[in-house]
């Protein structure tokens, strides 16, 4: 196409002038667009086999419409209503034991003087973060074994009988959590830690003259001075409430533990991809994202309007 | 600590106790790292009686023997470090220019653009479509497959493209002026001028995928292609009921505990190399993570 063709006029020559300029953007731009369409909205257009009869051999497009039927089957399902119980209860609990937990260590970390005991002491609780979530679940199941963990060694030596913690459904919880908070409470503090550091030093200057103790700088002080980054975190946190840490517990649970710790996702995972219920596990999956993405959308508008500051 | 005398006897007590509480948490944390250490070098019977506490009993390197003459571990661990490397590779081809691109002012429809992108970070299908979608693609049971469909997500080029916007225009001034294009204004101011930034993706690109096992796991049948991790997975399957091995190796001095803690061990032992490495970047990733879209 020769520059002639082009019409003289008005918006179409301002177009073809900035891609003729401008065309190294959209090349730099292409495999990302590329790898987002074919790797994350592609995928959407499959979400279709949740309301449809998904046959493998008559693929996505063909497969026969049933509306709702997948919902109704899940929601009359005691399996699926399980896990939906469990998922709320594990996230409630990883959330009132774990949140806090990060911004003790902070204030904590604070009020260290020392710096080479700091350092060394934050190097360590921050490597748990960069360890497997297999390696996590060796360790667990290493140290929680009936006969040669350390834990029941221990309780042996309390004279408490050996308990085989792995299958019994009311320590699978705290077993989780527990080490939920292992891995990651040193992490998430240096989000605090950092907005420990933004805290103006004449607040500390004054409040010494006034004969302040460190106890109550650190109540009258620090902590209000990082709530608006706790509330930030808080939000975040209620916004991702779906996201169970699934990979742990697909390593770690076991048919005996399944009450209390089969999750909307390892449901999906065992009725999809181990018993290739596709549709009915699509339909599981969509509902999960849709109640995470009302979630997310409202932990935004209440950050935007308390806080001034949207997450994104 | 020169006005530490400063400090009431209150104050004092309050520092101390906060030492001693930090000290604990601390050992707390290394704790399972020292114990399954100690039980990979111990012996399989008192690994297996509970008897390792702290330190190897009954020292021996039987454990590591085996792991090491195992052919699987050793085609895992170099499996891992091709998805790790390769993966982290394309995941900055990929990243590196599309924020680049995001970044532009004179991009058309850049608000789109970064809509696309921040949208999948709220909503994406969920685990079946995604399975589903790579069966389609043919990318089931290959390197290429595991790699590629990994290589991106909307939370690094967001981190990155930020960081790009907030680079002044004055410093690629000159490079315009030079009649650079935009490969080389990429390529020659950003990218040198965003070194924390990359070096931070490349930190969370690197630690999804030295540590990721659920898709592998998923996504891979020929076990000449499994990562470390799942090689992992599959030994701690048979430990979770161990009958079967635990009588086959009964009159070793390695037990399938002293087994599984010896292969964690080495897994952990390149993360442990590379972490002082990794570690100044700790706090500007996640302040830059912080940082609104």
């Amino acid at each position: 196409m020769s520059d002639q063709h082009i019409p003289t006029d008005g918006r179409l020559v301002r177009l073809y002038d900035h891609f003729k300029r401008e065309w190294q953007i959209y090349v730099l731009l292409l495999p990302m667009i590329i790898w987002f369409t074919v790797f994350l909205y592609k995928p959407m257009y499959g979400l279709q086999i949740a309301f449809k009869d998904y046959s493998i051999f008559k693929g996505i497009a063909d497969s026969p419409w049933i509306g709702f039927e997948h919902f109704q089957t899940l929601f009359g399902s005691d399996q699926f209503m399980r896990a939906l119980r469990n998922t709320f209860m594990i996230s409630m609990l990883s959330l009132c034991f774990g949140f806090p937990m990060p911004i003790i260590l902070a204030l904590m970390f604070n009020e260290i003087t020392n710096q080479v005991f700091k350092r060394t002491a934050q190097t360590i609780v921050y490597l748990p973060h960069f360890i497997s979530t297999v390696i996590i679940a060796g360790i667990v199941i290493t140290a929680f074994s009936p006969t040669a963990g350390i834990v029941n060694a221990v309780l042996e030596w309390f004279g408490i009988e050996p308990i085989y913690f792995l299958i019994k459904p009311e320590w699978f919880r705290p077993i989780f959590i527990g080490s939920g908070i292992w891995q990651e409470a040193g992490f998430s503090s240096i989000v605090f830690l950092a907005a420990i550091a933004g805290v103006n030093p004449s607040l500390y200057e004054s409040a010494v003259v006034d004969g302040a103790s460190r106890w109550q700088m650190m109540w009258k002080i620090t902590l209000p001075s990082i709530l608006p980054t706790i509330i930030i975190m808080l939000i975040i946190r209620i916004g991702n409430l779906l996201e169970v840490g699934f990979e742990l517990i697909i390593v770690l649970y076991q048919p005996a533990t399944y009450e209390t710790a089969d999750v909307i996702n390892t449901f999906i995972y065992r009725q999809g991809v181990q018993g290739a219920q596709y549709d009915m596990a699509a339909a599981a999956g969509l509902f999960n994202a849709v109640v995470a993405f009302v979630l997310v959308m409202t932990a935004n508008t209440i950050s935007k309007r308390y806080s001034r500051t949207s997450l994104w | 600590m020169a006005n530490m005398n400063l400090y009431s006897r209150g104050d004092k007590l309050f520092v101390y106790i906060n030492m001693a509480l930090i000290a604990l948490f601390t050992l707390s944390t290394l704790y399972p790292f020292i114990y399954i250490t100690a039980v990979s070098f111990s012996d399989g019977s008192a690994a297996s009686a509970g008897t390792v506490v702290y330190k190897p009993v009954a020292t021996t390197i039987s454990a590591y023997k085996y792991v090491l003459s195992e052919p699987l571990f050793w085609t895992s661990y170099v499996n891992t470090f091709i998805y790790t490397f390769g993966g982290t590779f394309v995941s900055l081809l990929i990243i590196i220019p599309g924020a680049y691109a995001l970044s532009r002012p004179q991009l058309i429809g850049r608000r789109f653009f970064n809509l696309f992108v921040a949208f999948t970070m709220w909503f994406n299908a969920g685990l079946i479509p995604f399975f589903l979608n790579m069966r389609d693609l043919g990318l089931m049971d290959s390197y290429f497959g595991l790699i590629i469909a990994f290589a991106c997500n909307a939370f690094n080029i967001i981190l990155l493209r930020n960081f790009f916007e907030a680079i002044p225009e004055s410093f690629e001034e000159a490079a315009r002026m030079d009649g650079a294009n935009e490969f080389q204004v990429l390529w020659k101011v950003f990218i040198p001028l965003s070194k924390p930034a990359i070096a931070t993706i490349i930190l969370f690109c690197m630690v999804a995928r030295w540590n990721g096992f659920f898709w592998a796991m998923i996504v891979l049948k020929d076990e000449q292609k499994i990562p470390l991790q799942v090689y992992l997975r599959q030994v701690i399957a048979t430990l979770k009921d161990d009958e079967e091995f635990g009588l086959q190796v009964l009159n070793f001095s390695y037990s399938v505990e002293t087994v599984t803690a010896a292969i964690m061990v080495c897994s952990i032992i390149p993360v442990l190399i590379f972490y002082p490495f990794i570690q100044k970047y700790f706090n500007k990733g996640i302040m830059l993570g912080g940082v609104k879209e």
